[in-house]
């Protein structure tokens, strides 16, 4: 059977202790049975590992961070794809840069004929974070209560009207448990200097993390979902190890969301499951760093993706292995200097 | 008193349960235990298995299985209603 050869960009190659799917997104890709594929990695620091991994990743592009405009980053995807001759496909991965590709979705498809396969701009603002207990209660979701603070005056009026302990957020990254006031206003400070506003508080919610891997094919189907049980947590909170579950509420509560949604493209749910009731806590527009899983359980999420945009008609998997696990680990790449020199200076490699 | 139907019993004693995620290991007689239960054996019968099989008097079947089961009570492991 012949199978088509797609040139695919993915960003979010930063392989580090709070990784970006950029290398998960690419092993799939790579392992995917529909298509071959040749890599080109998007990278926004000359010291995200994936740039080195030749076996993975063809060739690589910095390309401009989030704050500088749309505008500018079509540019450099513009010059991306005449180096490269053609694009077919484009998986950002960042939540910070994806406003960017979602406004330039069909810009990038009519002038570049690059496809993506992206939540709607109403889709991205009404699952963030700031928005997620409104999102709750239209969908009929369990979501904690949240407030978003614009100020650090507010954050003790604020904090005692959710009760302690609470959970700060910033609206991209960061959590930290606060147990009084000043640990709030402390943890306000810090993540405001780092995300910006505003800073969420959220009531804390005890019980174990179990999140949901899954595709929307932005018609109410949902394509794939596989839920996840976080085994190894690390500092940063980002899952080490997991394991596959056999939850069919958790792919049932997934089901609902995507209906409700309409929900196009790669999403990862968080929850915390306490007393028997899944609390919703995040929904992440983007594939997660542990999506290579859902290859590993039997249902090639990343490819399926792929294959939506590309017009190619997709059957919903049906079963996933439950049981499936994975284990991170960390490795040092041994890079001759020439090449970061090459990719700190040129921008490319 | 039944084991949950999805949970997933090793020969080696590596019990999982794929609902939680969480997985246990068990010793052999624990082994044998959970073997019967999973054949859907009766106390009764496991006790005179185990009084058999093993030096054990009543009473302390009695005490240990009652700690056993709680334990897989406790892990969400047994059927609810058996």
């Amino acid at each position: 059977m012949h199978k088509p050869r797609y040139t695919i960009a993915v960003t979010g190659l930063n392989a580090i202790d709070s990784p970006g799917p950029g290398l998960a997104v690419i092993r799939a890709l790579r392992a995917a049975t529909s298509f071959q594929v040749r890599i080109i990695g998007l990278s926004y620091e000359a010291l995200e590992p994936v740039i080195y991994l030749h076996d993975q990743v063809d060739k690589t592009y910095q390309i401009p961070y989030p704050s500088a405009g749309q505008d500018v980053l079509f540019e450099r995807i513009a010059y991306i794809r005449s180096r490269e001759g053609a694009i077919d496909f484009l998986f950002p991965n960042f939540d910070a840069e994806l406003y960017n590709f979602i406004k330039l979705e069909q810009r990038l498809a009519s002038a570049l004929g690059i496809r993506m396969f992206l939540p709607t701009a109403e889709q991205f603002d009404a699952r963030h974070k700031v928005q997620l207990y409104e999102f709750g209660s239209k969908h009929g979701l369990d979501v904690p209560f949240a407030k978003a603070v614009f100020s650090v005056s507010e954050v003790e009026a604020a904090a005692r009207g959710i009760g302690f302990p609470l959970a700060v957020k910033g609206k991209y990254y960061d959590a930290s448990i606060a147990y009084n006031a000043d640990q709030a206003k402390q943890y306000f400070n810090k993540i405001n200097a780092k995300w910006g506003l505003p800073v969420l508080l959220q009531q804390f919610v005890t019980g174990t993390e179990v999140n949901v891997c899954g595709v929307g094919d932005g018609k109410g189907n949902v394509i794939g979902a596989v839920p996840m049980r976080k085994l190894y947590i690390t500092d940063k909170g980002k899952a080490w190890a997991g394991i596959t579950l056999d939850d069919e509420e958790l792919v049932r509560i997934t089901g609902k969301m995507v209906q409700e949604t309409n929900w196009r493209g790669p999403f990862e749910m968080e929850f915390v499951k306490s007393a028997d009731k899944y609390y919703l806590l995040e929904i992440n527009p983007r594939f997660p760093a542990w999506c290579y899983l859902t290859v590993g359980a039997g249902q090639n999420q990343i490819e399926a993706v792929v294959n939506l945009a590309m017009g190619v008609e997709v059957e919903p998997f049906d079963d996933y292995k439950k049981g499936t696990m994975f284990i991170r680990y960390a490795n040092d790449l041994i890079v001759d200097i020439k090449e970061f020199e090459k990719i700190s200076t040129e921008g490319e490699l | 008193m039944k084991l949950k139907k999805n949970v997933a019993v090793s020969e080696t004693g590596f019990l999982f349960n794929p609902s939680t995620g969480d997985s246990y290991s068990i010793n052999p007689i624990g082994m044998d235990i959970v073997n019967m239960m999973h054949e859907g054996r009766s106390k009764d019968e496991i006790k005179r298995r185990i009084m058999a099989d093993y030096v054990c008097d009543e009473s302390t079947f009695e005490k240990d299985f009652y700690d056993f089961t709680l334990m897989l009570r406790n892990y969400k492991l047994l059927e609810e209603n058996a």
